[in-house]
């Protein structure tokens, strides 16, 4: 194995295993196509780094940030839900990224290329993904309470909104780190995928996103490992690696039996019993 | 409990006691429409105010803007700084793999084992998740949330509206068991005049501004304002002898 092999390998495993974490609460949040579409927002940022001479990644950092706090802005102030405004900023970034993008390059940012990765790079990816998974496991907890329910966090003193723009910064670092992987069109794929087949086998919160990071880093070096072997770029080899563990897991859930129900309480034998008085 | 048991006796009224809750001219608007106006009372340490109202009354925003998680105008003011638990009346989502016991250590590691025999509820369910248990389950569980870190405050916002009626009367009790044994100030919003005729000792009656403030008997002999708290006039009879309103 060589040494560029083995830095690629690194980094897929460190974005990863970022992806992964980080995609489990997307997919609680029920955000996993935004996540999607925020990595096709990354493509007019990774033009205008190729353009003017700088960082490709960082490019798509500063891009998939800012969509991010607009997103969480004109969610605030408009009430639109958050599927709708990365609905228009990704059809937005998407155009104007295609038309901005230089013909040669274009290829590799749609399906990555970690091909070319020096040891500079390889460590700041290594170093960014552990700081996003220690940040976010401090949030973890904040933020699943603010699915449960908004009001109850707000009750434990978690500044609810501030939580969601932090987890959005970390969502903009996880998506531009993904980028190299598996490009802009699949990126999301990276967040996305080793989360919902998480989701099918974790009996508990820990045992999920624990997983979700397993599949994560399982998928991205997989992927990485057979494109190079493959000498084809990697986004398409990593989209299918993990769509493979997607389909172990439905059928390990298939096997397991079905989803878990809602019990009824002991007194609903003949269906929910209420007291005969007014209700809301 | 049982149908044919009686309820237990109400706590001793607090006479005398600080106020722990002072809300002044607190006024919440939602663009053009008044949600509360200027809405103003204070709540006596230890005491069970039940919170009644018809629909859109503003009873959840008012303990929304009690929590902080609203904006509004006036002034709400806590006796010093109190720890304030609260049980939602639903959760919004309830599809995740969080077992009960990852749920009760998210806000006190460890230390839930003594909250969850208070409601009542078996430690095994410490390992089942929170999407598989039923609705008076989950109501326990939540007020086990509620009560972890010992708060001197409970906001509970119509902690029976999602149960069947064999779960109501367990989780009325256990709340009034709660507040009887450790003296907590509990705000309780309420659809039932059987929880205010039975366990409160104040009655803050709602219809976007205070309609009423005071005991439940004054509320209760007042047939009009029953009527339009609670959308009837005629008191019926529950099988437990209770009395209660009809539809």
């Amino acid at each position: 194995m060589t040494v560029s092999t083995l830095l690629s390998l690194l980094s897929a495993g460190a974005v990863g295993a970022a992806a992964g974490y980080v995609g489990s609460l997307m997919v609680l949040r029920r955000m996993a196509l935004v996540g999607d579409a925020l990595s096709h927002v990354a493509l007019p940022g990774l033009a205008v780094g190729l353009l003017l001479g700088f960082s490709p990644v960082l490019g798509a950092f500063a891009f998939v940030l800012v969509a991010a706090v607009l997103t969480w802005a004109i969610e605030r102030a408009a009430g639109l839900p958050v599927e709708g405004i990365v609905g228009v900023l990704f059809v937005l970034a998407l155009a104007v990224g295609l038309l901005l993008t230089p013909n040669p390059d274009l290829l590799e940012a749609l399906f990555g290329d970690l091909a070319a990765v020096s040891l500079a790079t390889t460590a700041v990816t290594v170093v960014v993904a552990a700081a996003i998974l220690l940040l976010l496991r401090r949030l973890y907890p904040k933020i699943v309470l603010t699915v449960i329910s908004p009001d109850l966090a707000a009750s434990a003193g978690v500044a609810t909104s501030l939580v969601s723009l932090l987890y959005l910064a970390l969502v903009s670092a996880t998506v531009a780190m993904a980028i190299q992987v598996s490009g802009t069109l699949l990126a999301g794929a990276l967040v996305i995928v080793p989360a919902v087949s998480a989701k099918l086998v974790g009996p508990s919160l820990r045992a999920f996103s624990g997983l979700s990071l397993g599949f994560g880093v399982v998928t991205a070096t997989g992927g990485v490992g057979l494109a190079l072997g493959l000498n084809v770029p990697p986004g398409p080899v990593v989209v299918l690696l993990g769509v493979g563990v997607f389909l172990a897991a439905l059928a390990w859930r298939g096997l397991r039996g079905t989803a878990p129900t809602r019990r009824a309480d002991p007194g609903a034998a003949d269906g929910p019993g209420r007291r005969p008085g007014p209700r809301s | 409990m049982s149908p044919s048991q009686t309820p237990a006796p109400p706590a001793p009224r607090p006479v005398g006691a600080p106020a722990i809750l002072t809300v002044t001219d607190l006024t919440v608007r939602r663009g053009a429409r008044l949600l509360l106006d200027r809405v103003t009372f204070t709540v006596p340490q230890g005491t069970l105010l039940a919170i009644v109202g018809p629909n859109g009354a503003g009873k959840t925003t008012l303990l929304r803007a009690l929590l902080g998680s609203q904006e509004h105008e006036g002034e709400v003011r806590w006796s010093g700084s109190v720890r304030v638990g609260y049980v939602p009346q639903k959760l919004v989502d309830t599809d995740i793999p969080l077992t009960v016991e990852e749920f009760l250590a998210m806000k006190c590691p460890g230390a839930y084992g003594t909250c969850l025999a208070t409601v009542g509820l078996d430690p095994r369910l410490l390992d089942e998740t929170i999407g598989t248990l039923s609705g008076g389950e989950l109501q326990r569980v939540l007020i086990a949330w509620a009560i972890v870190d010992d708060p001197q405050v409970l906001l509970f916002d119509e902690p029976t509206s999602n149960v069947d009626l064999g779960s109501e009367e367990v989780i009325l009790e256990t709340l009034h068991e709660v507040q009887r044994r450790t003296r907590v100030t509990l705000l309780l919003v309420t659809h039932d005049l059987h929880a205010v005729h039975h366990f409160a000792d104040r009655v803050l009656a709602l219809d976007g501004r205070v309609l009423y403030d005071g005991s439940p008997g004054g509320l209760l002999e007042d047939p009009e304002l029953v009527r339009r708290v609670f959308g009837t006039t005629h008191p019926a009879h529950r099988h437990d002898g209770v009395e209660e309103a009809s539809r």
